[in-house]
């Protein structure tokens, strides 16, 4: 896992795809896979969400030695689109690995645009997570649609497809393998790989099915109570 | 049709145009703007209209002409700004119009907060406008549960033609949660004939609200609770969980009946016979739960996100105030199972 990514990681998908879950997850395993002395930065550029930001998380993340970035104005009912200058210092100090939990939309992307000019292009992934059953991403166009919308907001290219099919706590290895379905298509037509596919441990019982696209990668529930 | 994932506030938006909802009129406030959103998107696409308001106060007042119109016709809010719609509420009560509104609640009282919140129980469930009146009020617990109760709220409005207000809590709005949608008409509506589209070579209608003389205004406010005491009697709905053997029962309704789930199971792995009445709709209160329970509940344990709105009603509906303890968080805290287990646990002591 992460061989392949690069050193900044920049997690994007519609909302509701799962991309915050998804941008905690791989936080906190990069730090468990990295040594003690490579620091670790999780930037939250979420201005579109008002519930179940990553910054919620910021105490916990940063116990575990994650420098956690966001908004700089403090208090959980700011609901401003404010993001934090300090978001470009791990871009340029090259002892971070950086992951940046972007917004749902092509609003929320326009964000990235302070930090665009800075990025290069060999040292950058920009990953969209997917989830089929997100009625704006339930077809290839849809997801194709998105991507491109996604895409001129940020000024970056899409490198890889998270496949985060899931019907929360009815999620199935058949809801992964549908969302498989259509994004081998989303490959077929773009070129772009499908990089991991993600699900939550606790939910799936049965085998996990061969034959995916992408490396699997288990999750624990972070942003989501036992209830929910 | 399939499952899909969706955010509340979405789900509720395409719930309402299911149920045959053609016109919103309404303002941005947090955390509902997801519904106002989507639907200025979809509404056009089914020939629908989409009005962003002036204010909240402009917003009820387009509902009010829109029922009167004869349209299936939405708005919703969160807290301040449906106390700003509190006077058109009343409006369109007196006239009695058939309209819904949503309200996702967060913490108040004023501007408040933008978390979740349930103190909105007195001014929706009591009546937050001036007279004599009520609405019929439902509270979902769950994203499917709202797109159910957003359907039926539609049918409900039209048949007793009153206001019905959907009571969420602002983490329904928000959550994402596997959904579909079957609607069902609850009933073989009748045309409205009363409604106002242009005399023509027809019959004249009116839609009225101003009485003169107070002998006919008693007469109005009589025949309205006529219709109370019907919805009284037929639309009581609540939800009965483990109370079989149960000699304590938790009073909860919306995100916060789910916590309590979660904590029965703990108290039950250790021994505890307590189990939830639910109340789905909080007006008309479900009086019938409690009347079928109450003789072996030693107590209740009401547990909301307000500091205790809800006591009464219980009180009145199980006749006996000293049955009832109250554990509340309040201004957009939404209480962990872990509390609310000991609150539980510091009611009940030893008593397996």
């Amino acid at each position: 896992m992460f061989a392949q990514d690069k050193r900044i990681r920049i997690i994007t998908g519609h909302y509701g795809s799962g991309k915050t879950e998804f941008a905690v997850n791989y936080a906190e395993k990069l730090r468990q896979s990295l040594p003690p002395e490579r620091k670790v930065a999780l930037a939250d550029l979420d201005i579109v969400n008002v519930y179940f930001r990553s910054r919620q998380k910021q105490d916990e993340m940063q116990q575990m030695g994650i420098l956690v970035i966001a908004s700089s104005i403090q208090g959980d009912s700011a609901d401003l689109p404010a993001v934090s200058a300090a978001m470009t210092m791990p871009v340029n100090d090259r002892s971070y690995d950086y992951v940046v939990d972007l917004g749902g939309n092509d609003v929320g992307t326009l964000v990235l645009g302070r930090m665009t000019p800075l990025l290069k292009e060999e040292e950058t992934d920009f990953f969209m997570v997917v989830n089929v059953y997100r009625p704006d991403t339930a077809t290839p166009e849809g997801v194709i649609e998105q991507m491109r919308s996604l895409e001129r907001g940020a000024g970056l290219k899409v490198t890889g497809l998270i496949n985060n099919t899931n019907l929360v706590r009815e999620t199935t290895a058949a809801c992964l393998r549908h969302g498989d379905d259509v994004l081998k298509e989303v490959t077929a037509r773009t070129g772009v790989p499908v990089r991991y596919i993600s699900y939550v441990e606790e939910l799936l019982q049965e085998e996990l099915p061969e034959g995916l696209s992408g490396e699997w990668f288990p999750m624990q529930y972070h942003m989501r109570e036992s209830w929910m | 049709m399939a499952k899909v994932l969706m955010k509340g506030n979405e789900a509720i938006g395409k719930a309402a145009i299911e149920a045959g909802c053609r016109y919103f009129f309404g303002y941005p406030i947090t955390p509902q703007s997801e519904l106002p959103e989507y639907l200025s998107s979809e509404l056009p696409k089914v020939g629908g209209m989409f009005v962003q308001a002036e204010s909240e106060v402009s917003a009820i007042n387009m509902v009010y002409g829109a029922a009167a119109a004869g349209a299936r016709v939405l708005t919703s809010s969160s807290s301040p700004g449906i106390a700003l719609k509190q006077e058109g509420i009343g409006y369109i009560t007196n006239a009695s119009l058939p309209a819904v509104i949503v309200n996702m609640m967060r913490g108040g009282p004023g501007l408040g907060t933008i978390q979740p919140g349930q103190a909105d129980y007195h001014m929706t469930v009591k009546g937050g406008s001036n007279g004599d009146y009520q609405n019929i009020v439902v509270a979902p617990a769950s994203v499917q549960e709202a797109v159910d109760m957003v359907m039926e709220a539609f049918d409900l409005a039209d048949h007793y033609r009153v206001p019905v207000i959907v009571l969420a809590d602002g983490l329904i709005g928000q959550m994402m949660e596997p959904v579909e949608f079957h609607y069902v008409p609850k009933w073989d509506l009748p045309e409205k004939d009363w409604a106002l589209r242009g005399k023509g070579d027809g019959e004249k209608h009116m839609v009225e609200n101003l009485v003169m003389e107070a002998r006919e205004c008693e007469e109005w406010n009589l025949a309205h609770y006529r219709v109370y005491r019907k919805i009284e009697e037929q639309e009581q709905d609540w939800e009965e969980y483990k109370l079989e053997d149960a000699e304590y029962a938790f009073v909860a309704y919306g995100t916060v009946s789910r916590i309590v789930k979660s904590a029965i199971s703990q108290l039950r792995e250790e021994g505890y016979k307590i189990g939830l009445i639910r109340p789905k709709k909080l007006w008309p209160f479900p009086q019938k739960a409690f009347d079928r329970w109450d003789g072996q509940i030693k107590k209740y344990l009401d547990v909301e996100m307000s500091m205790g709105q809800m006591v009464q009603d219980v009180a009145y509906a199980c006749n006996d105030k000293h049955k009832i303890e109250f554990y509340g968080r309040t201004g957009g805290i939404v209480p962990g199972v872990e509390e609310i287990v000991v609150f539980a646990k510091k009611i009940m002591g030893g008593d397996k």
